[in-house]
């Protein structure tokens, strides 16, 4: 955008005036004056057909005297007076126009409302109570709000497919779908992969995906979210939570560097759904599959839930007490320059500073977290797996992550390091380290969340909190910071890894006077200066840009050349 | 691709297409027909074949195939019939022309449904399905054998035996 002031038209909704630039469609211009106009075709990272008709308004503009007619006077504010069309239109593919006068509560926009309403049940199968839509379908709220109660429509109703396997993570209920075409225009305009069509248009039209192919592409979940209605629903979310049960945190995703903004749905400690949750400098609306999916394991059977330490070849399940007084112990004997410290870059900034600080109070030797290296997919998954690999360079101060690793297995075979203290890492699966490397070691901690092949061969497993469980900040692969959130606590005695770090600490003779998460951010905004000024507030629930990194997310920049077109709204 | 299209139904098929420069897109019924012209009815390959050549997707050439009754999705007779339904006809026994064309032919209409209007004879001569207005209302009932009009359709061994 230019620095010049777009063009203002002056707008009547529902009486009073407003200003809105030129080219701003109705139901925007609306939505921005507080007024809600129902819709379920209208999606504004979509292009707009105009095909559901819920969203018709009565419109008007000043009339246009016939010859030798006198001009219509402007009232003391310069609006002339509005002459009302007779006929509705639709508010999400038309554009606001100087002096043009819009009506959403008048009789005529309800007496719409109230028929598109019934033309759109006439063949609903109603199925409300074993709809896993319901508590969140428009269809069912604008029936409270807009609809009669009850129907002209006495005839059966017309029968379609049901329970159809569109895709590997996706079911469709054709007598469910509105024809709104949001899933149609989803995979065309934004996943790239139009297997979705309707076919038999007419009384029997449906929803279909190409015979032979599938919905299968790594975005596919997110036409579930789009859908209006119970028409396309989750397999792995279906039937297993009413959405009225459930608790709402809001977050990021840690699959990977993009950071997506999540909302993680949760009751009773267990998490039922991840859906994407919209931020336009981040992921838009949309997540991949992949991420959004990647979450049963934090209710799975291979959690750790109890600090061990190691004897003979077996673990055995110890207090908080005893298993950092062993460690205390054991390092005691072990110079600094002998101690190794492999962090992770899925760890908070604040979880980072208190690494750091573990490193600094003990004279660490060597110090470096384990990269993940992915394909980026032109789309949202960033090709760096890890989320907060901008934190590791900021906050712990490793220039090249990942670079260290080989010299510090080279370090330990050689019997020149001694301990080695792994922080929410998987050594053996991800790092390439085995079990004659680390049984070398004269101590090796390990604190994660999964009972993994690392924790084998450790002297003492601390069980340290996953991604849901901890809250704290990170910095995306564009440089922008963002919110953790803790959606529920750990199982059994896990702690938030950045209390795992600070117990290390303290039980090594080191101070602090940290008692939150927060206390830590409020240390980091003292000593980095990019970071100074902030707080958990001020960042917020989108986030704000951090540091310069040059990279962007290759799908926005797609959204914003459709911006640019005017195809879409964004 | 499994179709094959002689080159003289693919260069008609692109002499076609020219006709709409704007959007290829535009051309799908017009290449719809010539190859139903050509083949009888649309199959799969068709619709593939279609798509390949505006360059759509397979999905949005579907779409129009199964919107338009006029493209049949199954293999007809070697005569296909249209008998009209629509009111004038229904009143002057099209029902009944249906019913006795189906007997005389050896038509088995019991697995017609909406997506599914075609019905062809045992012995593959003759396919038959409902049509609606056919522009003669005032000699019904009346019916269109390939392209042939026939009105006022009273004697049905008369009809069919023009076929062979």
């Amino acid at each position: 955008m230019s620095d010049e002031k777009p063009d203002l038209v002056d707008v009547q909704i529902d009486g009073e005036w407003h200003q809105f630039p030129k080219g701003t469609r109705m139901i925007e211009a609306c939505r921005q004056a507080s007024v809600e106009v129902p819709h379920y075709c209208y999606h504004p990272k979509l292009t707009s057909p105009g095909n559901c008709r819920m969203c018709l308004v009565e419109m008007g503009m000043p009339p246009r005297p016939h010859p030798g007619e006198a001009t219509p006077e402007a009232d003391e504010n310069g609006h002339l007076p509005i002459s009302w069309m007779p006929r509705p239109v639709i508010a999400c593919a038309n554009t606001v126009a100087p002096n043009m006068g819009i009506r959403t509560n008048s009789e005529l926009t309800e007496d719409c409302r109230e028929g598109v309403m019934e033309l759109l049940l006439a063949n609903h199968p109603l199925d409300c109570p074993i709809c896993d839509q319901a508590g969140e379908c428009t269809l069912q709220e604008f029936s409270v709000e807009h609809g009669q109660g009850e129907s002209h429509f006495r005839e059966q109703k017309v029968k379609k497919p049901k329970n159809v396997d569109v895709g590997p993570r996706i079911r469709l209920d054709d007598e469910r779908c509105i024809m709104c075409s949001r899933c149609v225009r989803f995979t065309d305009e934004i996943a790239d992969d139009p297997v979705l069509g309707f076919t038999d248009r007419g009384s029997h039209t449906v929803l279909t995906v190409y015979p032979g192919k599938e919905l299968a592409n790594n975005y596919s979940l997110n036409t579930v979210d789009i859908c209006p209605v119970g028409a396309l629903t989750s397999n792995d979310f279906r039937f297993q939570m009413r959405v009225w049960f459930m608790k709402e945190v809001k977050t990021i995703d840690v699959n990977c560097a993009t950071g997506s903004n999540i909302t993680v749905y949760q009751r009773e400690g267990q998490i039922y759904r991840i859906t994407p949750r919209q931020n336009n400098d981040v992921n838009s609306d949309w997540m991949p599959d992949s991420h959004r999916l990647n979450f049963h394991w934090i209710n799975g059977e291979d959690r750790l839930t109890d600090p061990m330490v190691k004897e003979g070849n077996s673990h055995r399940i110890t207090s908080w007490q005893e298993a950092l007084a062993t460690t205390a112990d054991k390092l005691a004997g072990i110079e600094g320059s002998e101690i190794a410290v492999i962090a992770s870059a899925s760890m908070t900034n604040e979880e980072l500073l208190m690494v750091n600080r573990l490193v600094k109070h003990l004279n660490v030797g060597h110090v470096d977290t384990v990269p993940r290296e992915g394909e980026n997919d032109n789309y949202l998954v960033a090709a760096d797996r890890n989320p907060n690999t901008n934190g590791v360079k900021l906050v712990l101060g490793l220039d090249n992550p990942g670079s260290q690793l080989d010299a510090i297995k080279k370090g330990i075979k050689e019997g020149r390091i001694k301990a080695l203290l792994c922080l929410q890492e998987n050594l053996v699966d991800d790092a390439g380290f085995d079990g004659e490397t680390l049984d070398k070691l004269d101590f090796f901690l390990t604190a994660h969340p999964i009972a993994n092949p690392t924790a084998d061969f450790a002297d003492v497993v601390l069980p340290g909190g996953c991604w849901a469980e901890k809250s704290g900040t990170m910095i995306n692969v564009a440089g922008r910071l963002q919110r953790l959130n803790k959606v529920i606590d750990g199982p059994g005695q896990t702690l938030e890894p950045w209390e795992v770090v600070r117990d290390l600490i303290q039980v090594t003779g080191g101070g602090n006077g940290i008692y939150s998460a927060l206390d830590i951010f409020k240390q980091l905004t003292e000593e980095i200066s990019e970071f100074s000024g902030l707080t958990w507030g001020r960042i917020g629930d989108l986030g704000l840009p951090l540091i310069e990194t040059g990279k962007t997310i290759p799908l926005l920049e797609r959204e914003k050349e459709r911006i640019t077109q005017g195809l879409i709204v964004g | 691709m499994a179709l094959e299209v002689p080159s003289e139904l693919e260069k008609e098929i692109d002499d076609r297409i020219t006709h709409y420069p704007v959007s290829r897109r535009s051309a799908v019924l017009p290449v719809l027909h010539a190859l139903q012209h050509h083949f009888g009815f649309i199959s799969e390959d068709s619709v593939e074949w279609a798509a390949a050549k505006l360059e759509l997707e397979p999905i949005k050439v579907l779409e129009v195939v199964t919107f338009y009754p006029g493209f049949r999705q199954s293999a007809p007779g070697k005569y296909h019939i249209r008998v009209c339904r629509t009111l004038s006809c229904a009143m002057a026994g099209s029902y009944e022309l249906m019913d006795s064309i189906c007997k005389k032919a050896e038509i088995d209409r019991s697995g017609v449904t909406h997506h599914d209007p075609i019905a062809v004879s045992n012995d593959g001569k003759f396919s038959i399905e409902f049509a609606e207005c056919l522009a003669s209302c005032g000699t019904g009932p009346v019916c269109l054998v390939e392209d042939d009009f026939h009105e006022a359709v009273t004697d049905v061994d008369a009809l069919l035996s023009q076929y062979k």
